[in-house]
């Protein structure tokens, strides 16, 4: 196997660890907030992204990829008085 | 006969829009979507109410049951004014992170802001309020901000650019009504920005009394959601609170100790 086939291999099946709405939890390595919202079978439009405290903006949800270490939010609204 | 429907339009015509932070608003009830037994009771009785502003609390995606608990997915937000709370935050910090959460969320500007001090009573912490007001009034939101029934600091939370004060008329979800009728007029009488009594309602008379004292609304969630039969008691609240802001309007006769005749006296037969 050639160095390169093996590199790629590897960040195909490389997982990280972030936080997700306070919980450890395992997610592919490149994988996009979008990607993750989509996993996760959540209408962009119906969720806010908060990333390391600071929220992301809807329009940048496809670009912005999670690292290891990461720590999201993901807030809707629920009834409330 | 008259349909209901015109009787309250033709009574609803005897007032002036609300106005809150530049919005108009025909139902001087506003209501909370929280604690109903079903998704389908809360929007029936929401629909009841007549209210055009219904309040949302700001909470993470439970990811193992997201379909359910999402209002969005039973409340259309083309048919009502979405109000966003900070319930639940205990420093101005948190009251502010959620704020802008919802803000994120693209609706509107506009938040309710809540800052609790005490767990056992939910009476608000009236300076972390002040200072999330501040903020987030300078950040540009629209704050209707949560308060006790204390005028200095309804008069703070108007100078730091909130767009309506909110007093309570009683704790949170205690449905004991309005205990100071006199602070909340006083307030009423001092301010410039909308007075919204926000929590204590617990049945129509409540609401109706709340709305003499010559407010400019009503914000309620418990009174309709913990009623045996919500939609009943938001058809209840809806015509409670348009009798008590028409008799507002329409001047009281003055309360007097004496028995007064209203027929004539004389003319009697001998």
């Amino acid at each position: 196997m050639s160095a390169t086939v093996s590199t790629s291999a590897n960040r195909s099946q490389a997982t990280i660890t972030i936080r997700l709405n306070g919980k450890s939890r395992e997610v592919r390595d490149g994988l996009t907030v979008r990607s993750l919202l989509e996993e996760l079978e959540l209408h962009p439009g119906m969720v806010v992204v908060e990333l390391n405290r600071d929220i992301l903006e809807r329009d940048r949800y496809a670009d912005v990829r999670v690292r290891d270490g990461d720590s999201l939010e993901l807030v809707h609204f629920v009834g409330g008085g | 006969m008259t349909p209901p429907s015109a009787t309250l339009a033709a009574a609803a015509a005897l007032d002036r829009p609300l106005v809150i932070g530049g919005v108009e608003f025909t139902s001087r009830l506003i209501v909370g979507t929280g604690k109903y037994k079903t998704n389908q009771v809360m929007v029936d009785a929401i629909r009841a109410s007549g209210a055009e502003m219904v309040t949302v609390a700001v909470r993470r995606v439970d990811l193992d049951r997201t379909k359910e608990e999402a209002i969005l997915h039973h409340l259309d937000p083309s048919e009502f004014f979405l109000l966003a709370n900070t319930a639940g935050c205990y420093t101005a910090e948190d009251a502010i992170r959620y704020a802008r959460l919802a803000r994120a969320a693209g609706f509107n500007e506009f938040v309710k802001l809540e800052v609790i001090g005490d767990e056992t009573t939910l009476l608000p912490d009236v300076h972390a309020t002040l200072e999330a007001a501040r903020t987030l009034a300078g950040e540009g939101f629209k704050v209707m901000a949560y308060t006790n029934d204390d005028l200095i600091t309804a008069l703070r939370l108007e100078d730091a650019g909130c767009v309506a004060v909110m007093p309570l008329a009683s704790p949170i979800g205690s449905g004991l009504g309005v205990v100071n009728p006199y602070f909340i007029r006083e307030i009423k009488r001092r301010l410039e920005v909308p007075v919204i009594v926000d929590a204590g309602v617990g049945t129509a008379s409540d609401a109706c009394v709340t709305m003499e004292q010559g407010v400019d609304g009503v914000l309620m969630n418990t009174a309709l959601a913990a009623a045996d039969d919500p939609v009943r008691m938001s058809h209840a609240m809806r015509h409670a609170v348009l009798a008590g802001r028409l008799a507002f309007l329409a001047g009281r006769m003055p309360a007097r100790e004496i028995a007064v005749p209203s027929s004539p006296t004389r003319g009697m037969l001998d």
